[in-house]
């Protein structure tokens, strides 16, 4: 019951309210009655519409009504145009009793889908219930499939909606049709939409009048952004970057070949599997990732690789792929330079989600060097556990030749904006900061930064412009005072923002960077990326951060570490004093391979009934993931597997050798033992060795 | 801020099932099994299944299903997907499945996927992304999701995507907060969120919250109890519910009780229903309010009744 004052009724009412009740109840009694017994006589007929006329709900009526047409036409004399006329006419009195009637708008399509009734009533018809209720979406879609069967054309419709929005530009529903019809006449390069540049300069004049009129009416604010992404999107799939970088040198130390030796610079991966992986980084999800459409040109190369994509649902395309080139078995010779040399895109095959081909061929080459002196293998080692105390870091000057960093600057190029693209995002930056001098409003600010943030995305790194990113920081610290009820949103924008600033090149990323001494005092040399009590509630920039072996994200806000999982080099990981909340939010991790240390200590893990990550992680419930009786209950013993479950499916396909999880409800007894059971190479959980 | 009268809430739930002497409880008698999964599952959140009588119930609902393999709104009525889920629901809330046969039900919604991946509501045609859901939802629960192809039904909801990220009934349909639960829970039970644009469907999601704290369901709306459940569950799969403030919407939910006589309405001092009664009480699930058993986002059932689907042998 929508709408409907709370008062108890006055008697008379309630009298009348249980006559009327009665007077239904017998007329759905003897409509039934009829309906079961295949009764379509003319009084049968009527009683079904006198019931659908007090109650246009009722759907088995409207069933009832097409057996009854489908009855009188099977009888030769019949007309049919007179049959079909009388139901229109009954729909008709039915939506004027309740215009949100799926069954009766269902009648109607039915009816005319048979091709007996004319069609003009109904523009007429449909302009009444739109004027009297302009965002009915019921007369929306009718009024599409009216379109479709009187042929109108699509600039026709989108004449009307441009009536319909010059009547009252409040109205999402007209805005919303607008873009489907736009983006058809679009996409099929119809006469005057194409190109589109000319286009979109008009949809923007015309979608200010709404924002700028009113700028808290959020009518025109979807469509607005839609068409800024209209202007910047590109939607061929690119190479964002990828590991190693192009022109990088990788230095592998090995001692006796490879195998037996702690490499230094590739600890995790490298020195247990031999595996060097190889990463991928695209602009969006492709699939089509094999040995035609990646050509790699090395020595290294002994056997036909198999690229997997890293994502979280089994599925076939993913936004960023990863392959292995297994040095294990080889005989590599020491203090030589083997080069790689990978074509991504050269022959067709990668494909986008929508079926985008590839936009840009690129190549991507770098070396690998074999280095003689042996560093002793510091990780894992009985006796040690890795510290992320202050004193365990120091702080680093300038990188070194041997620190492979990869920062935004030299990863992959994007393509050059076109000029119109530029101008007319920078046209809307006026256009908003005018709106901004007269009224302080959320949408003018939040626009604003977005505007922003396009610009910089747009503008090469190279051209030497002032990035605009403190401007954009300002903003969002601005809206998280201006509009409290959705601060988080802006937080998280803001950390992106602040995560792109800080990974944007070596210079930006050097006073994050620290060598990592272990509990021996012993330099690991391992950079590790310290992101730690900076307020992140969100984590981004990963396509810069492939290079990372050694993270601390811990004393920040986070809740989802999305987006992890293309850190296939990631070995030791601070995730302490966050906000996470289930272990499914964890699930990134399953993809990481080479990750052995994970601090996740004073989080919320076991303090929430609701797990926002549940279908954002593999599992059962999602279809994604096969629940493995034999091995859990194995496990598990007398503890019920269901509430085991999610600790089974993270922890299990992972190879810790440390865990910290103190500080968190679910870490009780028999939690830890659990643990022990499913992480069988654990070497310490909490701050215990385990023996 | 007051408290959920919780107790008030189970007698008005009881009180509804017997009452059928007004008109509104004669003119929604066609739909009394989307009734019942609603004041059921809002007393299992409250923790108060107990007290309804199992058996009559359960043949009450079997009075319902149709040879077919479909289930009706009630007993008389035509069978319908919608009414075919709420049964299935309310089977599954007592752990009583087994009463049904599984491939005859299962065969019913198979017959409805048509050619492009969409699904009837039943044999007279009528296509809409809330059928998609039901379907994957029903199957789901059963154990047959495989039996349909869940390939072109995916492909279609995704036809069913607009430029707010949000979703309409068919293709070029408006984006609306119920229509938007329906698509990325059937995405969600699909394991293919990664379709979704989560931050652009999240941020039109947030902005439905208005300043009363209550959600609407499409913009310039007005704010109404049930889209706590279909935005918050939405907003719960896609894990942005973190961007509305909790704390406001708890606020509306309770603002709208009918403290003396229980129930939830749509908007303070409207006239409540089962149906609003249902999803305050969902949201506030959602909300991790206390006392309230956890509801699952996607199957619109407690997270135990889930569990007990899935990590039972």
């Amino acid at each position: 019951m929508h709408g409907r004052p709370r008062k108890a009724l006055k008697p008379e009412d309630e009298a009348a309210s249980s006559a009327k009740a009665e007077k239904l109840r017998s007329l759905q009694a003897q409509f039934l009655a009829n309906h079961h017994n295949h009764i379509y006589s003319k009084e049968a007929l009527e009683l079904s519409a006198k019931l659908l006329e007090i109650n246009p709900e009722c759907y088995t009526a409207w069933n009832y009504r097409k057996l009854a047409v489908q009855h009188v036409l099977s009888n030769s004399d019949s007309d049919p145009h007179s049959i079909f006329n009388d139901e229109l006419k009954l729909v008709e009195s039915a939506l004027r009793k309740n215009f949100k009637s799926y069954g009766a708008w269902h009648h109607r399509k039915w009816v005319l889908s048979k091709g007996h009734s004319s069609i003009d009533n109904e523009m007429r018809l449909l302009n009444g219930f739109q004027k009297a209720d302009p965002r009915n979406f019921h007369a929306w879609n009718h009024r599409r499939f009216v379109a479709g069967l009187m042929e109108r054309s699509e600039e026709d419709e989108l004449k009307y909606t441009e009536e319909v929005i010059g009547a009252n530009f409040s109205n999402y529903s007209a805005w919303h049709n607008r873009s489907v019809l736009l983006s058809n006449l679009l996409k099929r390069k119809a006469e005057g939409y194409f190109p589109k540049e000319k286009v979109l300069e008009e949809e923007f004049q015309h979608v200010h009048n709404a924002i700028f009129t009113d700028p808290d009416d959020q009518s025109g604010w979807f469509y607005h952004l839609w068409l800024i992404d209209q202007t910047v999107k590109n939607d061929a799939p690119l190479l964002v970057s990828s590991w190693p970088s192009h022109g990088s040198n990788i230095t592998l130390i090995g001692d006796n070949g490879l195998r037996g030796c702690g490499l230094s610079l590739l600890n995790g991966t490298l020195s247990d599997t031999g595996a060097l992986p190889i990463i991928l980084y695209f602009n969006q999800a492709v699939k089509g990732i094999n040995s035609s459409s990646v050509a790699i040109k090395s020595e290294l190369l002994k056997e036909e690789l198999v690229w997997k994509p890293l994502s979280m649902n089994n599925s076939n395309t993913a936004q960023v792929w990863v392959v292995y080139l297994n040095l294990g078995n080889m005989e590599l010779q020491q203090s030589k330079t083997y080069s790689v040399e990978i074509n991504v895109g050269h022959s067709s095959g990668i494909l986008s989600a929508n079926g985008n081909h590839y936009g840009d061929p690129s190549q991507i080459s770098f070396e690998v060097f074999v280095e003689t002196t042996c560093t002793k293998p510091t990780e894992g080692q009985v006796g040690k556990r890795t510290t992320w105390d202050d004193t365990n870091f120091q702080k680093i000057d300038h990188f070194q030749e041997l620190d492979s960093i990869a920062t935004a600057n030299q990863n992959h190029h994007i393509p050059k904006s076109s000029d119109w693209c530029i101008e007319q995002i920078v046209k809307e930056i006026t256009n908003f900061r005018d709106l901004l001098s007269e009224y302080d409003c959320k949408i003018g600010k939040l626009t604003l930064a977005r505007l922003l943030t396009a610009l910089d995305m747009l503008s090469s790194p190279l051209d030497g412009k002032k990035s605009n990113t403190e401007e954009v920081l300002q903003l969002y610290i601005d809206l998280m005072k201006l509009d409290p009820t959705h601060p988080v949103y802006y937080k998280d924008e803001h950390s992106l923002i602040l995560l792109k600033q800080i990974t944007s090149t070596r210079d930006s990323l050097l006073p994050y960077c620290y060598y990592h001494k272990d509990a021996t005092e012993t330099f690991t040399g391992h950079v590790c990326l310290r992101l730690q009590n900076l307020s992140l509630s969100r984590m981004g920039s990963i396509e810069n951060l492939l290079w990372v072996q050694m993270l601390d994200l811990s004393h920040n806000e986070l809740q989802s570490i999305e987006g992890l999982e293309a850190m296939q080099l990631l070995s030791c990981l601070n995730l302490s004093h966050n906000k996470f909340g289930s272990l499914t939010a964890l699930g990134p991790l399953r993809s990481l391979k080479s990750l052995k240390v994970l601090n996740i200590s004073y989080n919320e893990l076991g303090s929430h009934s609701i797990d926002t990550r549940r279908y954002l992680c593999s599992s059962p419930v999602a279809h994604t993931e096969e629940f493995t009786w034999d091995r859990i209950e194995i496990l598990t013993g007398s503890f019920n597997a269901a509430n085991f479950w999610e600790a089974f499916l993270i922890f299990g396909s992972l190879a810790l050798t440390e865990l910290n999880i103190t500080g968190n409800a679910v870490a009780d007894e028999n939690f830890r033992s659990f643990l022990v059971k499913v992480l069988p190479t654990l070497k310490w959980l909490d701050e215990e060795e385990l023996s | 801020m007051g408290e959920l009268a919780t107790e008030k809430h189970v007698r008005y739930i009881l009180s509804v099932e017997k009452r059928k002497d007004n008109f509104e409880s004669v003119v929604m008698e066609h739909l009394r099994i989307n009734g019942a999964y609603w004041g059921l599952t809002a007393l299992d959140l409250l923790g108060k299944l107990d007290t309804v009588d199992v058996d009559e119930v359960v043949s009450w609902l079997m009075s319902c299903l149709h040879e077919s393999g479909g289930f009706g709104g009630n007993v008389g009525h035509d069978p319908h997907i919608l009414y075919t889920l709420s049964a299935v629901q309310v089977l599954a809330l007592f752990d009583k499945l087994d009463v049904i046969d599984v491939d005859k039900v299962t065969n019913y919604i198979v017959s409805l996927q048509n050619e492009d991946g969409s699904f009837s509501g039943d044999m007279w045609g009528e296509v809409d992304t809330r059928f998609s859901y039901i379907a994957i939802c029903c199957l789901s629960i059963l154990h047959r999701l495989e039996k349909i192809d869940v390939e072109k039904a995916v492909k279609y909801i995704l036809s069913c995507k607009n430029m707010d990220g949000g979703f309409g009934c068919t293709p070029g349909g408006e984006s609306h907060a119920g229509q938007i639960f329906c698509c990325v829970g059937a995405l969600a039970i699909t394991g293919s969120l990664d379709l979704v644009d989560k931050d652009l469907l999240g941020w039109w999601l947030c902005e439905r919250q208005v300043k009363s704290g209550g959600l609407n369901g499409r913009p310039e709306k007005l704010p109404d109890v049930c889209y706590s459940w279909w935005v918050l569950s939405s907003l719960t799969m896609i894990d942005r519910v973190h961007w509305i403030s909790k704390e406001k919407l708890i606020k509306f939910i309770i603002d709208c009780q009918d403290t003396e006589n229980g129930g939830i309405s749509d908007r303070p001092d409207d006239a409540v229903d089962v149906f609003h009664t249902f999803f305050g009480v969902a949201g506030l699930s959602l909300l991790e309010y206390p006392g309230l058993k956890p509801i699952d986002p996607a199957y619109a059932l407690p997270v135990d009744v889930v569990n007990r689907i899935f990590f039972t042998k």
